[in-house]
């Protein structure tokens, strides 16, 4: 990236924007508002929406709030790292398969092996690989732990080597490719495009009881709610502003005798963390996890929600994610070809013009003068080459 | 020894296809830094183009020569529109041309849906690209594969050309080197712009016709040949069309070979695993330009 600019002098040296994305903490006294926002949310989603709405509208949350936790996870990656995440797909299918894996193998019984191995492998006995999932100590933590391993594995090679921004958004993206046809190739094994379907019990509790689809949506509100938590204070932390300082100047923070490559490690780890999780918990809300769900296009679509509620916020994303979610489903059924051009044109207008996300209107509403500024040109929300087209800057 | 050409052939055919749509990438994300992800809907531009004019031009090979010019300018006054109306806007936000660019993407996928509908189309190849040349030594190559390396290689050739012998060519080098002087030196640097990325687009429409003749034509056609363009171009290094045409190559034979001893899904992965250890080596890329940047 850095390449094409040879004669100009390190954009490295400018000032930051300020109050273009939010860096630090929040407006003194905000400590009772937050706690009073999370009670507020936590009963909107425990008292509120279980009573209000039908047992399918309520299933239907539950998987808009699996996809709003990939992204608080793109939110922590993307919007406070600067590292645009295009292969979330791969770590919520990590997740999903291992969790749908062991739930097949529950379904099975002992001995038993998942319905379409006959069918697509003929095969006669179950694949080494599978043989681990069977057991609930391996695979629960394997939803989580496989991701973060996949992600350290990437992450370490390609920050060490300062690869960033458009090349890393390509590569993990490329990631996601290969991964749709690597399980779509070794269909004997992963039952290819159809991926695991028909899953019917959760630890014993049968899916198709709503009471127990109940107590599934219970536990997803429940993680999101533990997920959101966990993100306010990791970005409050000292870690979390050295993630911002990462993002907005890194060389300045190596400098400084940081090691960015750790930093960034760090937030891409968490956010492939928390994509598996989400995908864990997707498997028993929906019963299905397939390619088409973890590709690309689905894969960019989580950084939709995310661009859209506000990429460098603590709810914008999940609300962006949900609100994105759920016009999808509101609008598609009834208009489907317009869905899509909606969907075109609102990450147009978003990303162009409100780079912020929906909740720089919110700021910029409450304190007109602290809001995110519109964009000028030259304003660079992810740091780097900012001076592209602004006047030379006064030394 | 047949068998290990036929493979070197397949793999240097695949790696032509790649070369023909990373050429036009090599100047909108190479030179300026621009990630283009509604490239992959010029391809599909150009095979629609081709598609429509073999409605009227019954002759398949006059239709193809017909529509080798017409995919060109079809394909890069979008690249050029969108430029215009989007692009200009986002240069200092790489990342976010790349969001942006995915959303246009998908409204031209369903406007292609809507004018053509979602099944694919088939076009008639000329009968002279449909048999194979006969080589010595009982090797024989796939005509159209053929024609498609010739197009690639010619506008590989056209294309450096015009980069380094036209006046335009200079004014792009300039830009892409260091805008705020070639911007004091007179040139019009927003017009530059819109040129680059008219031909960047139009090559794209290229890639289109010629995609035509190895399969079926439909809306979501670019997509999964954009990324493995993107790696030719990242792995290739910016600003240099002679990595890309390098890269292009050497990840066909790759995919080709890989594909001959696993599976093809094994050999994507395998072709992933090799783009990163080759990152490891060198970040910037295979060939790149020296900066004294910090960014």
């Amino acid at each position: 990236m850095t390449a094409v600019t040879p004669a100009r002098p390190s954009t490295a040296v400018q000032p930051a924007p300020v109050g273009a994305l939010p860096p630090g903490r929040p407006a003194g006294g905000s400590r009772l508002w937050t706690a009073a926002g999370f009670a507020f949310g936590a009963a909107l989603l425990f008292a509120v929406a279980p009573l209000v709405l039908s047992d399918f509208r309520l299933a239907l949350l539950a998987k808009y709030l699996c996809v709003a936790m990939v992204a608080v996870g793109i939110g922590i990656a993307w919007g406070r790292g600067g590292m645009l995440t295009l292969g979330q797909g791969v770590f919520f299918g990590l997740g999903g398969y291992a969790m749908a894996m062991h739930l097949k193998l529950a379904d099975a019984g002992p001995g038993g092996m998942p319905d379409f191995m006959q069918l697509y492998g003929q095969l006669d006995e179950l694949p080494l690989w599978w043989r681990p999932f069977a057991s609930p100590w391996f695979a629960l933590p394997a939803t989580v732990l496989l991701p973060m391993a996949v992600a350290f594995g990437l992450g370490s090679l390609v920050f060490r080597r300062r690869v960033r921004g458009a090349y890393f958004a390509i590569l993990s993206q490329a990631l996601a490719a290969a991964m749709v046809i690597l399980l779509i190739g070794q269909q004997g094994t992963t039952g290819g495009t159809n991926g695991l379907t028909d899953i019917e019990g959760f630890f014993g509790y049968d899916l198709d009881d709503p009471v127990n689809q109940r107590m599934v949506y219970f536990i997803i509100a429940a993680t999101l709610l533990a997920l959101l938590a966990l993100t306010r204070q990791l970005i409050h932390s000292r870690y979390g502003e050295l993630l911002v300082a990462v993002r907005d100047g890194e060389e300045r923070v190596r400098f400084l005798g940081y090691d960015p490559a750790s930093v960034k490690l760090v937030a891409y780890v968490v956010a492939a963390g928390m994509a598996g999780l989400a995908g864990a918990l997707f498997v028993p809300a929906v019963g299905i996890i397939s390619p088409a769900l973890i590709g690309i296009v689905p894969s960019i679509e989580f950084v939709i929600g995310v661009a859209v509620g506000g990429r460098a916020t603590l709810l914008g994303p999940v609300l962006g994610a949900v609100a994105v979610a759920w016009a999808r489903t509101a609008l598609s059924e009834r208009f489907p070809g317009t869905w899509t051009y909606l969907q075109g044109l609102l990450f147009v207008v978003v990303v162009a013009f409100l780079p912020g996300g929906l909740a720089s209107l919110w700021a910029l509403a409450r304190r007109p003068e602290a809001g995110a500024p519109p964009p000028r040109r030259g304003w660079s929300p992810l740091g780097g080459r900012r001076a592209e087209r602004t006047e030379v800057p006064a030394p | 020894m047949t068998v290990l050409f036929g493979q070197l052939f397949t793999g240097i055919s695949i790696g032509a296809v790649l070369l023909l749509i990373a050429l036009g990438l090599a100047l909108t994300f190479g030179q300026m830094n621009v990630i283009n992800m509604a490239h992959g809907e010029f391809i599909m531009a150009g095979a629609y183009t081709t598609y429509v004019l073999q409605q009227s031009i019954t002759g398949a090979g006059l239709s193809l020569v017909v529509a080798l010019p017409v995919a060109f300018v079809v394909a890069g006054t979008m690249g050029a529109l969108l430029e215009v109306l989007l692009i200009r806007r986002l240069y200092a936000r790489p990342l976010d041309t790349l969001l942006v660019t995915w959303g246009v993407s998908l409204m031209l996928q369903q406007l292609a849906r809507d004018i053509f509908g979602s099944p694919n189309v088939q076009t008639r190849a000329p009968e002279l690209l449909t048999g194979n040349v006969a080589l010595p030594g009982g090797l024989t190559v796939a005509n159209n594969r053929l024609f498609i390396l010739v197009l690639a290689l010619a506008a590989v050739a056209a294309l450096t050309l015009a980069l380094r012998l036209t006046p335009l060519g200079r004014r792009i080098r300039a830009v892409v080197q260091n805008r705020d002087l070639a911007a004091v030196s007179g040139i019009a640097t927003s017009r530059v712009d819109r040129t680059t990325f008219f031909v960047g687009s139009g090559l794209a429409g290229l890639a289109g016709v010629a995609l035509t003749l190895l399969g079926p034509i439909g809306p979501t056609m670019g997509t999964n040949l954009i990324i493995d363009a993107f790696l030719v171009v990242v792995v290739g290094g910016i600003g240099q069309l002679k990595g890309s045409v390098i890269v292009a190559f050497a990840l066909g034979v790759l995919q080709a070979t890989g594909e001959y001893l696993t599976t093809l899904s094994v050999a994507k992965v395998i072709v992933f695993v090799a783009i990163v250890a080759f990152l490891q080596w060198r970040p910037q890329g295979l060939f790149t330009l020296r900066t004294r940047s910090l960014a």
